[in-house]
């Protein structure tokens, strides 16, 4: 390695958890949290922001981590399918792409949870529409993706039942 | 009497035994694991399709710091540098020539992969390029470049000792198969069609790179981590080219992160395994997505078929001269050829059959296996021409189909098994599903084809199950888990037969150090063979537990059925930890059964009778952009005879990936080269279907007559929904357009270019 690589500093928020570390200017995003912090829930697979398999979220954002430098996370929080459950119990996406049979080999699986977290945050009711448009940047060779845009929807009103009482309290 | 029990487990659609650990990100792939003191290799690779290695200079690349080794072919004196299922004739890195683009050449192993990335830019190579054939048309040009000179050393599969190549051509091996007088059959017709048909190179891309780690102990045995669909083979690669007995080499699988074929025989172990060995250090070698369109791809193929109906619709012949281009290294292509030719008739009654298919060599990236093993380019070339035939005779392409479609029991080939199922119920529920009769949008094309495969056989699957002293089981098996649900459907079946809850069995990963053989994952046989295997181990569980209760109470044994984790009797319950106690006078000890499903060779023309035929229909409606040719699949219909379906959500998902996949090579994919160079080899330029590519009604069903020769009447599936959907999508065009395409893909340019030349209606 060149010297004049020098490590740089930087503070993350990891599944709300903080993270001090020093990572090369040139170090991506993706192989820091699987190298460096061993979280190795994201995966790779094209290595060039097309397939999404790498996808976490950077302060709520679906960003393709092998092609996000980890200097640019400097500050920001970041999570990744190992944060999403709450202890035992599943996040709904999780339950949801469970229970729809939307799980295969599992490769491209954590990308498109965290991408379907992004989705509903942003749009909480989305429309079959909305979510094929959303998956433009998610591959999976394994399930036709019939499965994964059920269990999407289902995500969506599982969530949406689970809020709507909490809004009429 | 528990055989005449209804099923509890088997039919259900449990969710899968990994669903909980894939959701969580804790489902390890091989790139997820670390030794200590792992090293990391990089490859390079040829620049050129085709060209003589006169040196490779590593020395500056050793040199740097932070590498540990650097290997060219010509420093492999130290193992038997070759290998290859069909022919041994694949140095593990390039020996004086490279025979294609991609082909690895040198490789480094470092610290880090960066070190290794950087050290590859220091190594020498100097080529003298050759010229190369990079198409069927010109490896098979008289005078073409020879891709191999010599005669390639055999591979071990004692299958596959009819292989050969023939000397001083590109053919690497030649199938011809005939019944009857094809010649004369079709002299005498009514109707004869012929045409010549393409079906594309394409890459599997599944989305986990192929990868492995490798390491060997002080005692000389090696372990190697392997994403690889058959670890016993792998595992004789191995043996042969170290020359160390087949018990101390170990092969690990963890979850692999999809196959289709591209995981089959071996691809990176080989050389991680050697560049563990040079260092001393366990090696990780982790491939890139686009290293994968330099590994393997589907032989793409050439196909001229003739077809032969008399006036009233029966099919009287057919012949077959088929092309398949499987690359610089023979792979598995010869079995590819071989298998998919042998069924080149399809599903249907044909007196009359000449069949001629060569695998033919060219400076390409190797071709192997690839879901549906050779029989989708033949499928495209005769279910095209079926709809030309209903079209000339004046028939309904579905009721011609019918009317010549082999009938359960007939026989396909003399000696081979006969027909184990009903694809008339499979094309009728198809063509209904599709609303065939019925009239539909002036702007929508509707069509069908049908499909039928053979499994591998011989083949041999062992398996073990433990039933351990709290009543829960371990299944033994080596059947791998690549996103199928193998692991499911296995704990299902002994779940079943031991009358246990699915959340007490444990699928044990294939380990060859700890798991029986298994033929390989491929074929779509594990179900029927592996989990045939995983049944018979059970029942001699069960046998055993009946032998050890029946003494116990003093009743005899076939008064005695399984219920809830118990041996039950008239006389009151055992449960399992109860049995075991009194069987070994404590509370340890466990019962271990074991099933072997190896039916050896037949009289059958390939040496082996079929565990299974796989069969399944497809219907398309479609639309077309006539401005600007593209071609969209509105509604399909796949409905496969599986004979049980096991795990019917599983089962499910694994036909819509199918159809999915199959949509990518009927309407996108193909790997283009040019001058065997290939232009399209990464994911950015190489396009597979996407969520919004998928048709907006995507439904796949099954026929249940628990005809198969698996567990509880189950057979292979998972293949066939693929199969029927370029020629299915294509008949609905023709059908739609009056237009008829014979290269895959169906692009939009040459749809419009179709359209164009058909003129405006
Ligand atoms: S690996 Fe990052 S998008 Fe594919
Ligand atoms: S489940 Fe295998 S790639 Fe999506």
């Amino acid at each position: 390695m060149d010297a004049s690589a020098a490590r740089e500093p930087i503070h993350l928020v990891v599944n709300g958890r903080a993270r001090d570390l020093a990572v090369e200017p040139y170090a991506l995003l993706l192989d820091v949290l699987r190298d460096d912090l061993d979280l190795k829930g994201a995966k790779r697979s094209c290595d060039s922001q097309v397939c999404g398999a790498c996808t976490v979220l950077v302060d709520g954002l679906a960003v393709s981590a092998c092609t996000y430098l980890a200097v640019e996370a400097d500050g920001r929080s970041i999570l990744t399918v190992e944060g999403l459950a709450e202890g035992e119990s599943l996040h709904p996406v999780q339950r949801a792409f469970v229970d729809a049979g939307a799980v295969q080999c599992g490769f491209c699986t954590p990308g498109m949870l965290l991408t379907t977290r992004a989705l509903l945050d942003e749009n909480p009711a989305p429309t079959r529409e909305d979510v094929l448009h959303y998956l433009r940047g998610s591959l999976c060779r394994c399930t036709g993706y019939r499965k994964i845009v059920e269990a999407i929807l289902a995500a969506a009103r599982a969530r949406g039942q689970a809020s709507a009482p909490a809004r009429v309290e | 009497m528990s055989r005449r029990a209804p099923l509890r487990v088997v039919g259900q659609p449990v969710p899968r035994v990994d669903a909980v650990e894939k959701v969580t990100g804790r489902a390890r792939y091989v790139t997820d694991l670390v030794l200590p003191g792992m090293a990391h290799a990089k490859i390079l690779r040829s620049p050129y399709a085709h060209a003589r290695v006169r040196r490779v200079d590593t020395a500056r690349a050793g040199a740097r710091p932070g590498v540990i080794a650097a290997l060219s072919g010509a420093d492999l004196t130290w193992c038997d540098p070759y290998f290859g299922p069909a022919f041994r004739d694949r140095p593990v890195l390039a020996i004086d020539v490279a025979r294609y683009e991609g082909e690895p050449v040198a490789a480094v192993a470092a610290v880090d992969e960066l070190t290794a990335a950087e050290a590859l830019d220091l190594i020498d190579v100097d080529y003298e390029p050759l010229p190369a054939v990079s198409t069927l048309e010109e490896a098979l040009a008289p005078g073409a470049p020879l891709v191999h000179t010599g005669e390639p050393l055999a591979g071990h599969f004692a299958d596959l000792a009819t292989l050969r190549p023939q000397p001083g051509t590109n053919v690497c091996h030649r199938f011809q198969w005939a019944r009857g007088e094809a010649a004369a059959a079709l002299a005498g017709a009514d109707l004869v069609l012929e045409d010549t048909f393409r079906f594309p190179p394409v890459q599997h891309y599944a989305m986990e790179p192929h990868a492995a780690l490798a390491a060997w102990d002080e005692t000389g045995a090696l372990t190697v981590w392997a994403g690889t669909q058959n670890p016993y083979s792998v595992r004789v690669e191995l043996a042969k080219m170290f020359g160390v007995p087949l018990g101390r080499i170990r092969i690990v699988v963890p979850h692999l992160g999809g196959g289709f074929g591209s995981k089959t025989y071996a691809k990176l172990e080989p050389l991680t395994a050697a560049l563990a060995r040079a260092t001393g250090r366990p090696v990780r070698l982790a491939a890139s997505a686009a290293e994968a369109f330099q590994t393997v791809r589907r032989c793409s193929a050439r196909v001229s078929v003739r077809v032969g109906l008399r006036r009233d619709g029966t099919l009287v012949g057919v012949t077959c001269d088929a092309d398949y281009d499987v690359g610089a290294y023979a792979d598995i292509g010869p079995r590819v050829v071989q298998k998919g030719t042998y069924t080149a008739t399809g599903p249907y009654r044909v007196p009359h059959v000449a069949l001629d298919a060569r695998a033919v060599y060219t400076n390409t990236t190797p071709g192997g296996a690839f879901r549906g093993f050779g029989v989708p380019q033949l499928a495209w070339a005769l279910e095209s021409l079926l709809d030309v035939a209903a079209d000339r005779l004046g028939r309904d392409p579905v009721d011609l189909r019918r009317q010549n479609l082999l009938a359960h029991g007939e026989e396909f080939a003399p000696g081979d098994t006969p027909i184990d199922g009903k694809l008339e119920e499979s094309l009728g529920h198809a063509a209904q599903a599709i609303g065939w009769t019925q009239t539909g949008a002036a702007d929508r094309g509707r069509g069908v084809a049908a499909m039928l495969k053979a499994s591998v056989a011989p083949s041999v699957s062992e398996a073990i199950v433990r039933l351990h002293a709290d009543g829960s089981v371990a299944v033994l098996a080596s059947a791998v888990e690549m996103g199928q649900g193998t692991r499911t459907v296995l704990a299902q079946i002994a779940a079943e037969v031991l009358a246990v809850p699915v959340a007490r069995v444990t699928a044990v990963p294939p380990d060859t150090a700890i798991t029986p053989y298994d033929q390989t994952t491929s074929s779509s046989r594990s179900t029927t063979m592996t989990g045939r295997a995983v049944q018979m181990a059970a029942e001699d569980v069960r046998e055993q537990l009946f032998r050890v209760a029946a003494e116990h109470l003093g009743v005899p044994a076939r008064e005695l059925a399984l219920a809830d984790g118990a041996v039950v009797a008239a006389a009151g319950r055992l449960a399992y930890p109860e049995v075991l106690a009194i069987r070994f006078g404590m509370s340890g000890g466990e019962l271990i059964g074991r099933g072997v499903v190896a039916p050896g060779r037949t009289a059958a023309p390939l040496g082996g009778s079929t565990p299974f035929w796989e069969m399944a229909a497809g219907a398309a409606e479609v639309s077309v952009d006539e401005e600007t040719g593209a071609v969209r699949v509105e509604r399909y219909v796949s409905v496969a005879d599986v004979g049980r379906a096991v795990n019917p959500l599983l089962l499910e998902g694994q036909d819509e990936g199918g159809v999915v996949q199959g949509l990518g090579h009927t309407l996108l994919e193909e790997m283009v080269y040019e001058e065997g160079h290939l232009l399209n080899g990464t994911l950015l330029a190489y396009r597979v279907p996407r969520a919004d590519d998928v048709p907006r009604a995507l439904e796949c069903r099954f026929v249940e007559n628990a005809d198969g020769s698996g567990p509880f009447g189950a057979k292979g599936a998972g293949e066939g929904s693929l199969i029927p959907v370029s020629p299915a999508v294509a008949n609905a065009l023709a059908r739609l357009t009056g237009v008829r395409l014979r290269d895959l893909p169906l692009t939009p340019e040459r749809v419009w270019r179709a359209l164009r030349a058909r003129g405006s209606r």
